[in-house]
């Protein structure tokens, strides 16, 4: 089974910590974020530009408009996905829990939010 | 197996193998993992891990030998590589990185090569029979008291069994996340209780086989019950119910476990009879004899037997009895109804309970007459357990059928209706409720 895991924050207060803070909370992640990618349960990994730079196209009186995102207006929002394959919802948990995400950063909102796929194909856009 | 450069025929062939010996042996190497270990989490990556070495290795090397040494081998120390990479920065995981490498150490003194294929014989810590024992720990472990009935069940499944999350879900019809958590939550309670990974004392062996006994045999009758959901999940649990039973006979030769393997076999023989092509359910009485399912039957019969025979039997081999004297009969009239009367009295003993009397007094109606059987039910209903149990009620709705007290029978059939939930039941209650009244 292949899971999304989406990686959530809270921009504001990540943009309010310092410097100091900014570099402690790299080095945290960084023991995680190597755990993660061993064992082979990583089937990609992204991390986002910042929610404002999202654009939302959605259809109005039956054209399609153009909004400024993000879609839902929270104070967390989805800074980085990665998708695992896994042999069952405990195995991806007990992956996902190796996420910088799901460890560190409780002061700044931090948490992974783990979907089961159901489909999955990879398209030819993702060329080598 | 084959040559190391390139992919050639036999990778298909290696891979094959390597699914074979997962489906085979990757539950015994994790119950040693566990061990070896002292932590579920860091067993489960470890086999992971050792499986995918294997993916990688066996082409190259050929199927090893002794697969389950080799894996429990490459899986302890992939762990205590992963420690040690958490070390860096985690002061907790040094520690714990050296304990399991001294212990490692140890354990390799006197084989040669960690990973060669006489390793398995040669190990002193963990010969074939140890590793039988890291099975029975296994199923002790998470069927402990101390965890909540429902992550008894979920645990087992995973971890023993192999089920995976998602597939205890489907057949308990709960969300994935729900099993998801309480796994998650029992293995944490194993951790933080320190519940010990062993075979418990003699002392203690009959009441934590009990609760392990209690498990199965849930898991058994989620299968076997009618009830609406994913069918063919459903009927898979029973299977891992006897798998599992089987294999703790096997392990542990105890008269109890032997009654209830002996009871889910007897139960199981009659699944093809016990429903109707339509779905209905058919009652013991109704029942196609000739599509019980005989050996079965002769198996479940024989550990009766042997069960009966050790004197040190209890509630599963009595109500395995009685299932044994049903499958003898030829016709649900040559039933020999003094026996499981006489079986039942015994049972009330062993296990005072109200269902049991309920499933008494029906043989005593067969043994001395409705009307003999009617008076224990009602004076059972009178006491109040079991006056929001379904089958009381259609229990005694028959009674009164038969002799002929339609009208109370009738009320009766229609408080049992409004008490059960399972649809098959429902159907069969209506059926009997315009049976009694054929219009004219």
């Amino acid at each position: 089974m292949k899971y999304l895991c989406l990686a959530y924050g809270d921009e504001k207060k990540y943009q309010a910590l310092s410097k100091a803070e900014i570099d402690a909370f790299g080095i945290a992640c960084k023991g995680h974020d190597e755990e993660l990618h061993q064992g082979g349960h990583l089937a990609l990994i992204a991390s986002l530009s910042p929610s404002r730079s999202s654009t939302v196209i959605r259809p109005r009186n039956g054209k399609t408009e153009l909004f400024d995102g993000p879609y839902a207006e929270t104070k967390e929002q989805v800074g980085g996905f990665f998708i695992i394959e896994a042999r069952d919802l405990n195995e991806a948990i007990q992956v996902a829990s190796k996420h910088p995400g799901a460890r560190v950063g409780e002061n700044i909102g931090c948490a992974v939010e783990i979907r089961p796929i159901e489909f999955f194909e990879v398209g030819e856009g993702l060329g080598k | 197996v084959r040559s190391a450069d390139g992919a050639g025929p036999g990778d298909g062939a290696v891979a094959r193998a390597v699914e074979a010996v997962y489906r085979r042996e990757s539950r015994r190497v994790l119950a040693t993992l566990i061990r070896l270990l002292g932590d579920f989490d860091l067993a489960e990556e470890a086999v992971h891990e050792a499986f995918r070495a294997a993916v990688e290795q066996w082409p190259r090397e050929g199927v090893p030998g002794n697969p389950r040494a080799w894996l429990v081998s490459a899986g302890r120390f992939k762990a205590i590589d992963g420690i040690r990479r958490r070390a860096r920065f985690d002061e907790a995981a040094e520690a714990l990185a050296h304990h399991l490498e001294s212990e490692a150490a140890l354990a390799a003194a006197e084989p040669a090569k960690a990973t060669s294929e006489d390793r398995s014989t040669a190990e002193g810590e963990s010969p074939e029979a140890g590793l039988e024992d890291d099975r029975l720990r296994l199923i002790f472990t998470c069927c402990h008291p101390a965890l909540a009935p429902d992550a008894r069940i979920a645990l087992t499944l995973r971890e023993v069994c192999g089920l995976t999350t998602e597939e205890i879900a489907r057949a308990f019809l709960t969300e994935a996340s729900t099993v998801a958590q309480r796994i998650v939550r029992a293995k944490q309670k194993i951790k933080e209780a320190r519940i010990p990974y062993e075979v418990p004392a003699p002392g203690q062996r009959a009441e934590r086989l009990d609760a392990v006994l209690r498990v199965l045999y849930l898991v058994f009758n989620e299968g076997y019950s009618a009830s609406s959901g994913d069918a063919v999940a459903r009927q898979d649990l029973s299977g891992e119910a006897v798998r599992l039973g089987r294999l703790l006979v096997e392990l542990l030769p105890d008269p109890e476990a032997q009654g209830l393997l002996a009871l889910m076999l007897l139960h199981e023989s009659r699944r093809a009879a016990r429903t109707s092509v339509s779905g209905e359910l058919v009652l013991l009485e109704r029942q196609d004899r000739t599509r019980w399912d005989r050996s079965l039957i002769r198996e479940g019969s024989a550990l009766v037997e042997t069960a009966l025979k050790s004197r040190r039997f209890g509630p599963y081999t009595l109500q395995a009895a009685i299932s044994a004297v049903h499958a003898e009969a030829a016709t649900a009239e040559a039933t020999d109804w003094p026996q499981i009367a006489g079986l039942y009295d015994v049972l009330l003993r062993a296990d005072p309970n109200p269902i049991v009397e309920l499933n008494r007094a029906v043989a005593v109606a067969m043994r001395d007459g409705a009307e003999a059987g009617l008076r224990l039910v009602d004076s059972l209903l009178a006491q109040g357990d079991l006056a929001d149990y379904h089958l009381a009620h259609s229990a005694r709705a028959d009674l009164l059928r038969r002799l002929g007290r339609k009208e109370e029978a009738g009320d009766a059939y229609r408080k049992a209706l409004a008490l059960t939930r399972q649809e098959p039941e429902k159907r069969f209650l209506e059926k009997r409720l315009s049976d009694l009244d054929p219009t004219p």
